[in-house]
């Protein structure tokens, strides 16, 4: 059965040296390299040249680039707090290279890097790092104070602690999992319906159910994008404000 | 018909692989119900339903988590086990 099937779903993952050869060593070229150097001239296109002639009437590429940037500091300002907002570029910066990437996942032929757990990883524990080093550097030792639940009755505390510790490290596992395994379940539907267009009586329908299927992952594209960036707004609330409990 | 020979343990990957997915259910019905009760909310009171935006969307992605570790163990069992 699976033989028959003209596209195997999970190919467009395969990391590829994009200049021959079947080695891949740590400084080796790969389609990966590629797709991210294109998301970072596209991000640099966008805000470097959409916002080179700053008119009072914007471009519409100075537009765009006014938006987001509106965009992320309202929500790092309403979700990190006042003091979250002197991390507000390293929260743009991730939020517009996610975005991006995933964008231009989108486009076919094209190659989803943001689909793979190894960049979403790094990318979840800088976060992570940086958050517990910020933590630690701004509340001292009060920062495990997060852990110890003072609001609740005092034989439930070291449960709780336990439950909050477990939870603490488990959020960049969860983190990079969630954006690795939407685009990469998103982007493995779509080719698991275009393999049944090989089938001649249902291809008219499959033609519109990739189209559905796309309109939809261009959804969870920005979507995830969305809630990876507002997590770690959510996290450098914890650091910065300290413990609220 | 010929009979396939599936050593035992590739067989019980696959059956814990496909187990671990009902997992991802609980998390639907955790983000249905969070979408559901923020609409009732939002159809209550529409002027307060922008300002719960972020808010719905964290509790979205805190209720997605659990779904998520089911989806990382049916990985792990395909992928790495």
């Amino acid at each position: 059965m699976a033989a028959n099937f003209p596209i195997h779903p999970m190919d467009q993952f395969l990391v590829r040296p994009l200049f021959g050869g079947y080695e891949i060593e740590w400084y080796t070229v790969t389609n990966v390299t590629l797709w991210m150097g294109i998301a970072v001239f596209a991000i640099i296109a966008l805000l470097v040249l959409g916002t080179r002639k700053r008119a009072i009437v914007p471009s519409r590429s100075q537009s765009i680039a006014e938006l987001l940037y509106g965009f992320i500091y309202k929500m790092v300002e309403d979700v990190a707090g006042h003091d979250g907002v002197k991390y507000f570029p390293y929260v743009m910066t991730l939020f517009v290279f996610i975005l991006t990437s995933n964008l231009i996942g989108l486009l076919p032929m094209s190659f989803t890097t943001t689909s793979h757990v190894a960049v979403t990883v790094v990318l979840a524990l800088m976060v992570f790092l940086g958050v517990t080093i910020l933590g630690f550097i701004k509340n001292g030792i009060g920062f495990l104070g997060m852990f110890w639940v003072s609001s609740a009755p005092l034989a439930v505390r070291p449960v709780l602690a336990v439950i909050e510790v477990i939870s603490y490290f488990v959020r960049p596992v969860s983190h990079s999992i969630r954006l690795a395994g939407n685009l990469m379940a998103g982007h493995a539907v779509i080719k698991v319906i275009a393999g049944f267009a090989s089938m001649a009586i249902v291809s008219p329908v499959v033609i519109g159910a990739v189209t559905a299927i796309y309109g939809l992952e261009l959804l969870v594209a920005v979507v995830q994008a969305y809630v990876f960036t507002i997590l770690t707004c959510v996290y450098l609330r914890d650091a910065v404000g300290g413990a609220h409990h | 018909m010929e009979a396939e020979v599936v050593p035992l343990a590739l067989m019980g990957k696959y059956i814990g692989a496909g187990l671990a997915t009902i997992g991802l259910g609980g998390a639907g019905i955790g983000v249905g119900h969070i979408a559901g009760n923020f609409l009732a909310g939002a159809l209550r009171n529409p002027s307060a339903a922008p300002g719960q935006l972020a808010n719905f969307f964290v509790g979205v992605a805190f209720a997605e988590a659990l779904g998520i570790f089911s989806f990382l163990i049916a990985l792990l069992l395909m992928f790495a086990v």
